[in-house]
């Protein structure tokens, strides 16, 4: 618990220590406009404080709660995934594969998306189909290809460990283990989870040494001739937008979410771009190798069909001017302190039990779910 | 004659005044993705016309339960309009873009 303590006030901390915050008016995406690069930087200066929502205020109990559930594989049907399995720390809360693996070793649809700053997040998921981060918390808990947890079968388990039962009670008082107050403590620990200040940022706060002329170039190509700033945009490096940016694979994405919408189909959620070098593979299909890679598919190696943003043409980006763009993104990775785990609450010692574990040999029911 | 006319003008006046809230149709913008009001109030029955001023598209829905709406893709420089003709309050939104939000309270 102590170790959390240390993170979440360091996530906040960390931001509150940051001058000069303005909410940053997202008028940057529009990628026709005409700006300085001065004019530029202000659009990326980071925000003060983490958001929390009126119906799930911040505790630091609750946020411990969620951190030590987050990290407990008794989450999962068969007790060996956690949340934190797949949203790894050490791959700035990815899993470095293309695709995740879930339940029995089930290759899922898409690549795990990071958790990072998900506190400014909009409908969730890459297909956005949960609105709130607290929806989302239960999601793979429940799809039986990922972590394959019965949710009327969790509450009682939790029951079951006494150290939980208390935990609830400080955070929940009165109210105690429900299905509702783990998603409130996951999603309150979630949106304690925000990187640190990168070189980018000392950039932003008036270092001009923090980061090379190559990725000062590149950020002038970002917000114009690449025109990444239509959606990458903000301190946080997305929009929270879907756009189809013309991907190959045939996975419709947030099509299967919104049908009537030509737009959304093979439109997946835009992803942050901070400490996007620690997170390769890329995309939703985590089909290109290196950030490289990624400039060369907007550059031109999108395909072309109806549901293609118009803000997705070609570039025609010179090799240097690509090498710019990696050399940019790479400024925006911060050398956080590692994450400790958390001590797990032990099972109950005082009486006789046996457990009520799902097998580890296949999903066992519930629907197919695509990865985040 | 003076007077005559006057009260003519006054009575057209009175009319249009009248008239007025009838096809009253309250114009909301979507411009730098976001819509330029965040909460608006209106009665039973009015329209709300979505105008996108931005340079890219635009959809408008709402899945406030009881008055789920989408009015499609909007493209720049196009309107599209919704009559609220249910009480309560609707959150809308853009599927594309969710960060742009407005609360419409019907009364």
């Amino acid at each position: 618990m102590g170790a959390y303590n240390k993170i979440s006030k360091f996530a906040i901390s960390m931001v509150v220590a940051v001058s000069g915050f303005a909410t940053v008016a997202s008028t940057a995406a529009i990628g026709a406009e005409k700006k300085s690069r001065e004019e530029w930087k202000k659009e990326y200066v980071r925000p003060s404080e983490i958001p929390f929502p009126k119906e799930n205020p911040y505790t630091a109990a609750k946020a411990d709660l969620g951190r030590t559930l987050f990290f407990d594989p008794r989450l999962s049907g068969a007790n060996y995934i956690s949340c934190g399995t797949c949203h790894n720390p050490s791959f700035a809360w990815g899993d470095g594969l293309a695709k995740g693996i879930g339940h029995a070793m089930t290759r899922l649809g898409r690549r795990t998306p990071t958790i990072l700053n998900l506190a400014w997040g909009e409908y969730l998921m890459w297909d956005g189909r949960f609105e709130t981060l607290e929806q989302q918390a239960l999601g793979p808990m429940a799809a039986a290809v990922e972590m394959n947890q019965n949710m009327k079968a969790i509450v009682a388990e939790l029951q079951s460990i006494p150290e939980y039962r208390t935990l609830f009670n400080v955070s929940f008082p009165g109210k105690g283990i429900t299905v509702d107050n783990i998603a409130k403590a996951i999603a309150t620990f979630e949106r304690t989870v925000v990187r640190g200040v990168a070189p980018f940022d000392r950039w932003i706060a008036g270092d001009e040494h923090a980061i090379s002329t190559s990725a000062k170039r590149g950020f002038d190509l970002f917000n114009n001739k690449a025109n990444c700033v239509a959606c990458h945009s903000g301190w946080n490096f997305t929009d929270s937008s879907f756009h189809d940016i013309g991907m190959p694979d045939k996975d419709i994405g947030r099509g299967k979410v919104v049908p009537g919408v030509v737009v959304m189909q093979h439109a997946f959620k835009v992803p942050t771009l901070r400490n996007a070098v620690e997170r390769a593979p890329y995309m939703h299909d985590g089909s290109l190798k290196n950030l490289y890679s990624v400039v060369e598919h907007y550059d031109n190696g999108f395909v072309t069909r109806p549901s293609k943003s118009e803000e997705i043409y070609k570039l025609n980006l010179t090799a240097p001017e690509k090498t710019d763009l990696v050399e940019f993104m790479k400024t925006l990775s911060s050398k956080d302190a590692p994450v400790a785990l958390p001590r797990l609450p032990a099972y109950d010692q005082t009486v006789a039990g046996s457990l009520n574990v799902s097998p580890a040999a296949g999903p066992s029911t519930g629907s197919s779910a695509m990865r985040a | 004659m003076k007077s005559k006319i006057l009260a003519s003008a006054v009575a057209t006046l009175f009319v249009v005044a009248v008239a007025a809230p009838a096809s009253a149709e309250i114009v909301i913008t979507q411009k730098a993705k976001k819509f330029d009001k965040k909460k608006i109030s209106i009665k039973k029955g009015e329209a709300v016309k979505f105008v996108n001023s931005d340079s890219i598209s635009h959809n408008t829905h709402s899945r406030s339960s009881g008055g789920k709406f989408d009015l499609g893709v909007s493209k720049p420089g196009t309107a599209v309009s919704k009559v609220f003709d249910k009480s309560g309050k609707f959150k809308v939104r853009c599927t594309i873009h969710p960060k742009m939000k407005l609360t419409v309270k019907v009364n």
